[in-house]
């Protein structure tokens, strides 16, 4: 970048609503996509394991949320996405992709319905403004009215095994369509909300969107609610929950999805990954009438050689990273097979684990390959993901 | 409680604590909030010559990794087997407990003073 020196660079940091709460709970801040956001409160791995046996809360109003309204709304996203969101309900999330047309991914998304002509399109924050530029140009010509309502919708998820009763037990909810103080219905609408299912409640009065969804591998919601409800949520759950709700930050949230082998755009995806590569080829409904963004690249797809997403686990504690190489042997004649996309020691499992990408003729489960880890091979064998799923 | 004014310092966020000819060497309280939770160090192993300015082991966090490097010349005495077993002492009791190497170094380099590190890092 040329700073000609007639304008200020732009330095505006992008805050959350939730900010102050995370400064006065001591808070590290990262910038990510632009945002100043938690990346720990304490210890990441604390954080990390009460996700996995109490529950954690987690700040996301970082991310995307594109509303699409209008009866033309369904077709319109069954063009623009690669999944068919005319065929769910209301009340219903699908886990969806935005397409190039050459068949890349820009993004990966959680689609609500939430009317009969109501969607709501939640992207990664890096990709908010691709997301929202797409969708209205993609939207053209259907009868919806694409908006980028990011900026008016905060984002609080609670984690973990303890995330239902906690939320039952935190007073200030009620049913959208019901008396606002009405505890005992949204309990029972709670209790039969199923896994990437959502519904409109109240908390105090004020809208709040109650989806069972998350970024984890534990069972958990998300609570979509205006900005400045937020902060008042945060605390009315911390305080409900007391040591079963943790604060989380980041760096947590990268390790549990890591285990629950869930994708991260920009390490796992991204335009040259084609999504039967990223082993996300049931997301793609090739079935679907009408021609939508990426069919035919992705009817074409990969060529046979092109590398595939694999989970790999080695023994002791040095952790391959994103970016460093794999190879088909020990010795300095082993050939490069693939890279690795995310890395860590497993803080439950208690050794290291990646995904990585890697030859089609590599990939297969129980292959052992060696990863440089600056300037050491550590041997790794390739393993069905995901590396944990939660006790049923 | 460690009197971190007695202590010197590098630019690469270590300690230096001079006892004689012996120099312990760990990181300081701002480089391991910075890395998070420490996961695993790689400590040099008794014997070995260091140069400063040299990376001479690793320290891994969840997030990351950070270099240690040499912050004197010498030749390495003992490498902490506690934080070895133990990486979190460095979290912890980054001054005390969580030391990184022992090192005989017949001379120093010039360090920093606590007030240079301090108003290196703005805190």
């Amino acid at each position: 970048m040329t700073d000609t020196g007639t304008t200020t660079p732009d330095t505006t940091e992008r805050r959350s609503p939730l900010d102050a709460v995370h400064r006065a709970a001591g808070a590290s801040f990262t910038d990510f996509a632009g945002w100043q956001m938690p990346v720990r409160y304490s210890s990441d791995l604390a954080e990390h394991h009460a996700v996995r046996t109490h529950a954690g809360i987690f700040d996301l109003s970082h991310m995307g949320e594109i509303i699409l309204l209008g009866p033309g709304s369904a077709a319109a996203l069954d063009h623009a996405l690669a999944g068919r969101l005319s065929a769910i309900e209301i009340g219903q999330a699908k886990y969806s992709l935005l397409l190039d047309e050459q068949g890349g991914i820009i993004d990966d998304l959680v689609v609500y319905r939430t009317g009969e002509d109501r969607y709501m399109v939640v992207a990664n924050a890096a990709n908010r403004e691709v997301v929202a530029q797409e969708l209205v140009a993609r939207a053209e010509g259907f009868d919806t009215f694409v908006s980028d309502e990011s900026d008016d919708i905060a984002l609080i998820a609670l984690q973990g095994p303890d995330a239902r009763a906690v939320l039952e037990e935190t007073p200030g909810f009620g049913l959208d369509d019901g008396p606002s103080n009405d505890a005992e219905q949204f309990d029972a609408q709670l209790g039969a909300l199923k896994y990437y299912r959502a519904f409109p409640a109240t908390f105090e009065g004020e809208p709040v969107l109650v989806a069972r969804t998350g970024y984890t591998g534990e069972d958990g919601f998300e609570l979509y609610l205006a900005p400045d409800r937020a902060a008042r949520l945060w605390e009315a759950l911390t305080e409900t929950g007391g040591p079963r709700v943790v604060p989380c930050g980041l760096a947590s949230r990268d390790t549990l999805r890591l285990e629950a082998g869930m994708p991260l755009y920009g390490h796992e995806l991204s335009r040259d990954i084609l999504p039967a590569q990223a082993g996300l080829g049931r997301v793609v409904a090739l079935t679907k009438e009408g021609d939508f963004v990426g069919r035919a690249a992705v009817e074409a797809g990969p060529a046979a050689d092109a590398p595939v997403l694999v989970g790999l686990a080695a023994e002791g504690r040095r952790a391959p990273r994103a970016d460093y190489e794999v190879y088909d042997g020990e010795g300095a004649d082993a050939t490069r097979v693939g890279v690795v996309t995310s890395g860590a020691l497993s803080p439950t499992l208690g050794h290291p684990v990646a995904m990585a990408f890697v030859a089609p003729d590599a990939a297969e489960v129980g292959r052992e390959l060696f990863v440089d880890v600056r300037g050491t091979r550590v041997a790794a064998s390739v393993v069905p993901l995901p590396f944990y799923k939660r006790p049923a | 409680m460690t009197d971190l004014t007695a202590l010197q310092y590098t630019e690469e966020h270590e300690w230096v604590r001079v006892d004689g000819e012996t120099v312990t060497i760990g990181i300081t309280d701002y480089a391991a909030e910075k890395l998070g939770d420490v996961v695993y160090v790689d400590l040099p192993k008794p014997g070995t010559q260091i140069t400063s300015g040299n990376v001479v082991g690793e320290i891994e966090s969840t997030k990351s990794v950070g270099e240690l490097f040499a912050p004197v010349d010498g030749e390495v005495v003992e490498a902490n087997q506690a934080v070895i077993d133990a990486p979190e002492l460095v979290n912890s009791d980054p001054f005390g407990e969580g030391w990184l190497i022992k090192v005989t170094a017949p001379s120093l380099p010039k360090l920093l003073t606590r007030d240079e590190y301090q108003a290196l890092t703005g805190e």
